[in-house]
C-alpha cells in the first residue's frame, strides 16, 4: 500500500499524494483502523455477536429456567427447528400461516406504495405554483414517529367511534352494520393501508429525487418524434429509473416483511390471526411463552429466507441488466 | 413530459387523492385532541362538540408522559450525539484512506441495515441480562442500555451517507490543510466537517427520529423507571377508559419537534438518501 512506503517530504512529491493526504506514514497506518474502532465495536456488540448468539440459541432449550444461567441451558440439536416447521402441530401450523400472511402483506404494500410513490412522483415532475408545498405535506408521514401515526390510524378504525365506519357507514351508508376493522377478517386490510400511509411517502422521496437526474433533452427530444406523455414515461421515465427501482422495490420489501411497528401498534397484544405478521409471531412466540430457543429457530428461518429471496433478486436483475 | 390538458387532470386527481390520504389521518389527530372525552366515546364527530384545551392539560396526569418524555429525550439525544460522532469517524476513514479490510466493513455495516430487528431482539435481551448477572452493569431497564443500542441503528445508514458527502468535498481542500500543517484530524475538524454540515444535520436528524420513533427494542428493554414516548403512550389505555383525546394530543405533542426538524433538513436529507441509489 501506498501509505507506507511514504518517506519524502509531503510537498515535494504532491504527485503521489492524490490518494491518500497523510503525512506521518507510521500513525496514518493505524489512524483508519482507529477511526473504525468505535464503529466496529458497537456494531460487534449490538448486531453481529447477539446474531451469532442467536444462532446459538436457536440449537439449545431456552426456556425460561435458564434464562439467567443460559450456559446451563440443555442442547437440543435440531429440536427447535423441527417445532418451528412441524406443520402439523400448532407452533408449526401458526408459523405457515404467518408467514402467508406476511408474504400478501409484503407484496400489496411494496406494490400499492411503488404506485402511489411514482404517481406522486411523476405528477411532481413539473413545476407548478405550490409544487413544493405540496412536497413537504407529502413528507409528512414518513416524518411523523411510526407510532404516533399508527396510533392516530388505530383510533380511525375502531368500530364505533372510528373516522372509518363514520365515512362508510353513516356518511355513505355503503354498508348497514358496522365492520370491524382490528379483529377478524379485514384486520389484514387495515395493515395493509397503515403500512402504505407510512411507505409510500419514501418511494415517492426516492422515486422524486431519481426524475430530477433524468436530462431534460431527452423529453424534449421524445415530444419533438411525436412521443405523448404516457410513451415518454414508458420509454424514457421507466428506463432511467431501473437503478433506483431496483434498490427501491428491495429496500420496501425488506422493510415490509419484518415491520413489527404497525401490527404491534394498531392491534396490541391481541394479534387477530388474518393480520398475525411474521416478525409479530416470532416476538409473540417467544415472550409470552418465554421459550426462547423456538423463537431464536424462527429468527434464524427468518434470516435464511430473506438472504435467499435478496440473493436471487440481485442475481436475476442482475443477468437482466447484462443482457440488456 | 409536456403539460398537456390530460397531464393537469392527472396531477390533479394524485394530488387530491393522496392529499387526502396523507391529510385525514392528521386532521383526526388535530381536531380529537380537541375534544372533550364524550366526543371520543360516541360516534365519530367532524368537529369537536365543544373546542377545549382540556386534553392537553389533562395528558400529563392520566400518564407520567412528562417521565417518558425526559426519557426519551436524553436516550435521543445522547444516542445521536455518539452516533454522529462514531459516523463521522468512521465514514472520514472510509472516504479519504485506502485501508485493508475497507470493503468488507462497508457491506458488512451496510447488511446488518437490512436484518430484521426481532432477530437480534432476543439475543440482545439474553445478552444484557447476562452482563447484568456477570459484572453488574445493568441494561436492561436503564436509559444506558437503550442509548446503546439505538445508537447502532442508526449508524450504518448514517457512516454510508456521510461517506458519501465527504467524497464529494475535494481532497485538494485536505491537501491545503496538510500543507498548513494540519494533521489528518485537522483536516477532518477544520475543512472536511464544515463543508460537509449539512449532511451532518441530516444524520442528526435521522439518527433522532430513529431514536425517538423505535417501539421493538423498547417494548422489551424498558420497565416503568426508563419507559420511552413510543411504548408510554400506550398507557392511556386503560381497563375502564380509552382516553383517545388524550392519546392524540400527546401524539400531536411528541411529534411535532422530530416533524419540524425532518422538514427543515429535507433537501439535504432527500439529497443523501438518493445519492447512493441514483449513483
Amino acid at each position: 500500500m501506498s501509505v507506507a512506503t511514504q518517506d519524502a517530504p509531503a510537498a515535494a512529491e504532491p504527485a503521489k499524494r492524490k490518494r491518500a493526504p497523510e503525512h506521518r506514514p507510521g500513525l496514518s497506518r493505524w489512524l483508519p483502523y482507529l477511526l473504525l474502532a468505535p464503529a466496529v465495536l458497537l456494531e460487534l456488540l449490538i448486531h453481529i455477536i447477539p446474531m451469532l448468539v442467536g444462532i446459538w440459541m436457536s440449537f439449545v432449550k431456552l426456556t425460561k429456567f435458564f434464562i439467567a444461567n443460559w450456559s446451563a441451558a440443555p442442547w437440543a440439536g435440531l429440536g427447535n427447528y423441527k417445532v418451528a416447521i412441524d406443520f402439523d402441530n400448532a407452533v408449526g401450523e401458526g408459523l405457515l400461516k404467518s408467514f402467508g400472511v406476511t408474504i400478501a402483506f409484503s407484496l400489496i404494500t411494496v406494490a400499492a406504495s411503488w404506485i402511489l410513490g411514482m404517481a406522486a412522483a411523476v405528477a411532481l415532475q413539473p413545476t407548478f405554483r405550490g409544487r413544493s408545498i405540496v412536497r413537504t405535506l407529502f413528507l409528512v408521514p414518513y416524518a411523523l414517529p411510526a407510532y404516533a401515526g399508527i396510533l392516530t390510524w388505530n383510533f380511525m378504525l375502531q368500530r364505533d367511534t372510528g373516522f372509518v365506519n363514520h365515512v362508510l357507514v353513516d356518511n355513505l351508508g355503503l354498508t348497514s352494520n358496522r365492520p370491524f376493522w382490528l379483529i377478524g377478517g379485514n384486520a389484514l386490510t387495515s395493515l395493509i393501508v397503515v403500512a402504505t400511509w407510512k411507505l409510500w411517502t419514501f418511494a415517492f422521496l426516492t422515486l422524486m429525487a431519481g426524475l430530477q437526474s433524468i436530462p431534460r433533452d431527452l423529453y424534449e427530444a421524445a415530444s419533438v418524434d411525436g412521443a405523448g406523455n404516457i410513451r415518454q414515461w414508458r420509454n424514457i421515465t421507466l428506463p432511467s429509473l431501473r437503478p433506483v427501482n431496483l434498490v427501491l422495490v428491495l429496500v420496501l420489501f425488506l422493510w415490509t416483511f419484518s415491520d413489527f411497528n404497525t401490527p404491534y401498534v394498531l392491534f396490541g397484544t391481541a394479534q387477530p390471526p388474518a393480520g398475525d405478521l411474521i416478525t409479530f409471531h416470532i416476538y409473540n412466540a417467544s415472550f409470552l411463552t418465554w421459550n426462547f430457543g423456538t423463537g431464536a429457530a424462527m429468527s434464524v428461518l427468518l434470516l435464511i429466507f430473506l438472504m435467499i429471496v435478496t440473493g436471487i433478486y440481485l442475481f436475476v436483475t442482475g443477468r437482466r441488466s447484462r443482457r440488456a | 413530459m409536456r403539460e398537456t390538458r390530460g397531464f393537469k387532470i392527472y396531477r390533479a386527481v394524485v394530488l387530491f387523492v393522496l392529499g387526502l390520504f396523507v391529510l385525514i389521518p392528521l386532521y383526526v389527530m388535530a381536531t380529537s385532541s380537541l375534544k372533550p372525552l364524550k366526543d371520543v366515546q360516541g360516534a365519530f364527530t367532524w368537529w369537536p362538540s365543544n373546542l377545549t384545551l382540556a386534553p392537553f392539560v389533562d395528558m400529563w396526569k392520566t400518564v407520567p408522559l412528562a417521565r417518558y418524555f425526559v426519557n426519551s429525550t436524553i436516550v435521543s439525544v445522547v444516542a445521536t450525539v455518539f452516533s454522529v460522532a462514531i459516523a463521522i469517524l468512521a465514514a472520514f476513514a472510509v472516504s479519504r484512506f485506502r485501508f485493508r479490510g475497507r470493503t468488507v466493513f462497508t457491506t458488512t455495516v451496510l447488511s446488518t441495515q437490512m436484518f430484521p430487528g426481532v432477530l437480534f431482539l432476543l439475543p440482545l435481551f439474553l445478552i444484557f441480562v447476562n452482563i447484568n448477572n456477570s459484572i453488574g452493569v445493568q441494561l436492561v431497564g436503564t436509559r444506558l442500555g437503550l442509548i446503546i443500542t439505538y445508537l447502532t441503528f442508526s449508524l450504518p445508514f448514517s457512516i454510508w451517507m456521510l461517506a458519501g458527502y465527504f467524497d464529494s468535498i475535494p481532497r485538494e481542500l485536505d491537501e491545503a490543510a496538510l500543507v498548513d500543517g494540519c494533521g489528518p484530524m485537522g483536516a477532518l475538524g477544520r475543512v472536511v466537517l464544515p463543508a460537509a454540515r449539512p449532511g451532518v444535520i441530516a444524520v442528526a436528524i435521522y439518527s433522532f427520529m430513529t431514536a425517538w420513533g423505535e417501539v421493538l427494542f423498547a417494548s422489551v428493554m424498558t420497565t416503568e423507571a426508563n419507559r420511552t414516548l413510543s411504548v408510554g403512550l400506550r398507557q392511556y389505555s386503560t381497563q375502564t377508559n380509552v382516553y383517545w383525546n388524550q392519546i392524540m394530543a400527546a401524539a400531536l405533542v411528541v411529534s411535532i419537534p422530530v416533524v419540524i426538524g425532518f422538514l427543515l433538513a429535507q433537501r439535504h436529507f432527500v439529497a443523501g438518501v438518493t445519492a447512493g441509489a441514483v449513483k
